[in-house]
């Protein structure tokens, strides 16, 4: 296979720290230069080398979201631990709630190691569900690295509770939830609360997580979740001036694919205990094997970088290896925290394992949660 | 606050600030030009930059790119017709007349000072607004904002033209087509026919451009002559400065419009400018110049629509909740500088706030300012030969439609609303109040849902939701008022043309091909009724109650017209009156229809470049008649300008079956 890719790419990159200007010069000169070099490009890759290339790492978001600035904040530090540096640029490819460009991924993407995926809980969860607009199989795909996240169920005090003993008093009060939808991440508090017997009117068309804070600042809802970042920044001013209160978060994964309590926020019971809390004996069942797998899904394993079926095992090992370092690295470690909260990244083995974990969902408890949306939900498969 | 405020001064007549920013601006500028594009790539081309940089600068730059891009987008609007985003649409409805009775000058210097106008004012509210905007915003919730879109579609009733059951008829033509897709209280898919594209929705910025830019390119290019004649150019830069003095107190209230509603998420951004285009016209006496080259047409949505981004910083900030693309970026690239919005950003971080609304003003200053001063210059475009103009314009409009959600089916989107509008055009159907109708669909039903959810039918006696409701009732009486007065003055009217024996207006006597569109808009009512049945209850409520409420009225028109009531303004047919039938220099109306299908199919065959290419060589060889050597040459520019386009930017062009089955060489296999 010839690779028309690598004669402009190098160019580009030589002049990427340049204007606009001399870098749509650049386009402009390297376009005719390829055109000329197409027969002269070499497959050659002894070893894995991509020096002058470019990278397309393609976000099945809209520019500026969450997973858009998760893959702009990795992208140069992992450029810089890749053998050769390539320039590595964020696509986006939106629509169709993340599969139209994990669908494209699947079709087109080239096996050389340029072309790389990055999805999220949003993208993993049609999978899960089968949704008929999926044609992408995660099974086919590398995974290079996995990030975590958490969420934190808060409520407000106007329901009279402190603490997560108290949520037995919930029920048969009048519960509004905003949402985006019963098959976006919302599936785990719903699900959540329905494992809790607790009834829930959930009220859905919000634009995202916060449109759901907006609605609970409002008082038009009263109780809410937000994954652990946006908890911290938005949510905790909201707690000291004691508009909102923690209840619990959904936990961690540990090694042993057990809930233990999310680091962040340590005085908070998990879901796990806060079932046992309430149904007085540890979670099991097929309800609560869905949730679980929804939930590694959406949070433990939310975001992921994947290579494409049939890649050669140098490049993903390449790739692993430049994720793990970049995740090593004094850069990431100063800039994280920030931008990705607390949680450790799973690289090499680690991001398997969380993404084995995450995809695995048995006929049955498919099934199970599908006829679970459709009676609770009316919604159509 | 003082101490906060100077802070921010401080910073931002620093020297390196104010390089960063002005560095922002210009990027901006270059891109935004450009339909379709905008803050978007913008990112792309800035993130990189951005890096090792310290936050100020970055921050300086990421807000003189996004300040500017509903600035530079007027070039288009203006002097093309072409709106390159929801914040230009009504821009267009008297920027572009201005332009082709040679005022394009003078437009864009109207519209550019009102910019500038509009942002600096927007900063000076915002100054003090920022300080209260948390318990506003917290005050406006759903049932608010629901009647807020009532508000915008008020308007429809002064954008309605000659018969309002034609006006209405269209808002809901409009509201039924933003519809599609999922449901917001179900997910479910309406009228979606099973297809991935048409389950999301079909993107405004498509219907945008097919439903304005479209139908006047193929009017111009049938009657084969440059946008404006080179004679009538050339003055009027400074009549456009002069226009807006003028009209100061109209664009001050529509600079507060932009601000305070840009301000609310959820809703904002795109109904704006509407908002400020009805108001401009409620409020003016004489309404009759209104969509065919006033200038307070082009004020209004201009002052609106700089104001309205800094408006919708605020929610971006104190909120974390970005009101538009732009402030999605704006965001992402905050939280990369590692800038937190939340409260803090009235409390703590007062001076960073600060900084960033004024810097939004200073950019607006630097960016209006230069469009301002390159107008002249660039207002002569208008008068190159029309047929040399059009397939830049086409791959414009095809460029930009597909950077909407970069699916084949954006093609397909613009071409079909094209087709649209074309039609809506030819019988008078009124296109602003389809776009109403279409932006607000969305926001309407969803927040009427949930409005009910929350506070159950008890939400009409929220104050808020008051004092909006007699808002909406006064400007239903002016628009009431207005009606008839139009009414009487046209009586007026014919009775002064007898007398004075002028040319009565030309009315269309054969109503057969109106009463034919009017039918197929009556039976697409039809099947949204049908569609809406097969929905449950919550999913199919909204388009099915629209559906019936249309029926009636676009039935009513259909019987009007089927009746052949030639003298009732039902009655329009624009093929009659602009005297194009039987005058054997206008090219007829389906034949330019026939080259852009021609354009699209070839685009699923075998892609964009390649197709684009093929239609310019065979456009400007036989329609313009330009030699071998130019058509080369204009060809090979325009396909050099995409391949570079997209390779910087890292866009996609459209593929068709050819890329999907063979692997091409770099660009012809572009993805």
């Amino acid at each position: 296979m010839k690779n028309p890719q690598s004669p402009k790419s190098s160019l580009s990159k030589l002049f990427s720290t340049k204007s606009f200007k001399s870098k749509a010069l650049t386009g402009l000169s390297t376009g005719l230069a390829c055109m000329a070099a197409v027969t002269l490009a070499t497959p050659i890759q002894a070893a894995v080398d991509f020096s002058g290339k470019r990278v397309e790492w393609i976000i099945p978001f809209k520019e500026g979201g969450g997973s858009d600035t998760w893959a702009r904040f990795y992208a140069p530090m992992i450029s810089k631990n890749l053998p050769g540096q390539p320039t590595v640029v964020v696509k986006n490819i939106p629509g169709g709630g993340s599969t139209k460009g994990a669908n494209q991924f699947q079709r087109r993407a080239k096996k050389n190691g340029l072309n790389i995926l990055g999805t999220s809980g949003s993208t993993q969860f049609p999978y899960l569900l089968g949704d008929k607009r999926v044609k992408y199989e995660y099974k086919d795909w590398n995974v290079v690295m996995a990030t975590p996240t958490g969420g934190v169920f808060y409520v407000s005090p106007s329901l009279g509770i402190n603490s997560a003993e108290d949520l037995v008093k919930l029920r048969g009060k009048e519960l509004k939830y905003g949402s985006q939808g019963a098959t976006s991440l919302d599936l785990v508090p719903l699900l959540a609360l329905d494992l809790l017997d607790i009834d829930v009117q959930a009220i859905f068309g919000m634009k995202g997580r916060g449109a759901g804070r907006l609605a609970f600042e409002r008082g038009e809802v009263n109780i809410d979740y937000q994954t652990s970042s946006a908890f911290l920044k938005k949510v905790t001013p909201l707690v000291t001036e004691g508009k909102a209160i923690p209840i619990m978060t959904w936990g961690v994964m540990d090694q042993n694919g057990q809930l233990q309590r999310d680091p962040t926020f340590p005085e908070l019971p998990h879901f796990a205990e806060v079932y046992q809390m309430i149904h007085g004996k540890q979670p099991e069942g097929t309800a609560f094997n869905v949730w679980k797998s929804f939930f590694v899904a959406g949070f433990a394993a939310q975001k992921g970088i994947f290579l494409p079926k049939g890649t050669d095992q140098d490049v993903i090992e390449t790739w692993r290896k430049a994720a793990a370092e970049t995740v090593a690295s004094d850069e990431f470690g100063a800039r994280s925290e920030k931008v990705l909260g607390k949680y450790p990244q799973a690289v090499m083995g680690d991001a398997v394992k969380a993404f084995e974990v995450a995809l695995n969902i048995s006929d049955a408890d498919r099934q199970w949660v599908r006829d679970w949306l459709t009676k609770k939900y009316n919604v159509r498969f | 606050m003082i101490d906060a405020f100077l802070t921010a001064l401080q910073t931002i007549l620093s020297g390196t600030h104010l390089i960063y920013l002005a560095g922002g601006v210009f990027l901006g500028l270059a891109i935004g030009i450009f339909p379709g594009l905008g803050g978007i790539a913008g990112l792309s081309l800035l993130l990189p930059f951005l890096y090792g940089m310290d936050p100020v600068s970055a921050l300086a730059m990421l807000i003189g790119l996004v300040a500017v891009i509903p600035t530079s987008d007027t070039f288009t609007s203006v002097l093309m017709g072409i709106p390159g985003s929801s914040g230009s649409q009504a821009t267009v409805l008297d920027g572009f007349p201005m332009a082709k009775k040679g005022q394009a000058a003078r437009a864009l210097s109207a519209a550019f000072s009102a910019s500038l106008f509009g942002g600096l004012f927007g900063a000076i509210v915002l100054t003090a607004f920022v300080l209260i905007a948390r318990p506003v915003i917290l005050a406006f919730g759903s049932a608010e904002l629901f009647m807020l879109t009532l508000l915008g579609l008020s308007m429809v009733g002064v954008l309605a033209g000659s018969s309002l059951v034609k006006g209405l008829s269209a808002c809901g033509l409009g509201l039924l087509l933003g519809s599609i897709g999922g449901a917001p209280a179900t997910g479910e898919y309406r009228m979606s026919f099973d297809n991935d594209y048409m389950m999301d929705g079909i993107p405004l910025v498509v219907v945008g451009l097919g439903i304005f830019a479209l139908p006047e390119i193929i009017d111009l290019l049938r009657q084969n002559r440059p946008i404006a004649e080179a004679s009538k150019l050339g003055s009027g830069w400074l009549d456009g400065v002069r226009d807006l003095i003028r009209n100061k107190w109209l664009a001050l209230r529509c600079a507060v419009i932009g601000c305070i509603v840009g301000a609310l998420p959820g809703l904002g951004g795109s109904v704006v400018d509407w908002i400020a285009y009805g108001h401009a016209v409620q409020t003016t006496k004489d309404k009759s110049g209104f969509g065919k080259g006033d200038v307070r047409g082009v004020l209004a949505p201009e002052s609106s629509n700089n104001a309205k981004e800094g408006g919708g910083l605020i929610p971006t900030l104190l909120f974390g909740i970005p009101g538009s693309g732009s402030m999605a970026v704006f965001l992402g690239g905050m939280v990369l500088i590692g800038l937190e919005p939340g409260p803090a950003m009235v409390s703590t971080d007062l001076d960073i706030t600060y900084t960033i609304v004024w810097s939004l003003a200073l950019a607006n200053v630097i960016g209006a300012g230069a469009c301002l001063f390159m107008s002249k210059w660039v207002a002569r475009l208008t008068t190159i030969p029309y047929a040399l103009m059009a397939p830049f314009m086409i791959m414009v409009i095809c460029f930009a439609a597909f950077q909407a959600t970069r699916d084949l089916g954006d093609l397909v989107a613009l071409m079909a609303i094209g087709v649209l509008g074309v039609l809506m055009k030819r019988f008078g159907w009124p296109r602003p109040a389809f776009l109403i109708g279409f932006v607000l669909a969305g926001g309407m039903e969803t927040y009427l849902y949930q409005a009910l959810q929350f506070d159950g039918i008890g939400f009409l006696t929220k104050p808020g939701v008051l004092i909006i409701g007699a808002m909406t009732v006064a400007s239903i009486y002016f628009a009431a008022r207005h009606a008839s007065k139009n009414a009487k003055a046209a009586k007026q009217d014919d009775q002064d043309g007898n007398d004075d024996s002028a040319p009565t207006p030309r009315k269309a006597r054969d109503l057969r091909p109106q009463t034919l569109f009017a039918g197929g808009v009556f039976v697409a009512f039809g099947y949204g009724l049908y569609d809406s049945l097969q929905q449950s209850m919550l999913g199919g409520v909204f388009t099915g109650g629209l559906c019936a409420l249309m029926l009636l009225m676009s039935g009513y028109v259909l019987f009007k017209l089927a009746t052949n009531r030639v003298d009732d303004p039902v009655n329009f047919d624009n093929e009659v009156e602009a005297g194009y039938v039987g005058d054997q220099s206008i090219t007829g109306l389906l034949h330019y229809i026939y080259w852009l299908v021609g354009l699209i199919v070839s685009c699923y065959l075998v892609g964009y470049l390649i197709s684009i290419a093929l239609f310019f060589v065979i456009f400007l060889l036989l329609k313009a008649r330009a030699s071998m050597v130019r058509t080369a040459m204009l060809t090979g520019c325009a396909v050099l300008f995409l391949t570079t386009l997209s390779h910087v930017m890292v866009l996609d062009l459209p593929q068709g079956l050819l890329q999907d089955s063979v692997e091409l060489p770099w660009p012809l296999g572009l993805s």
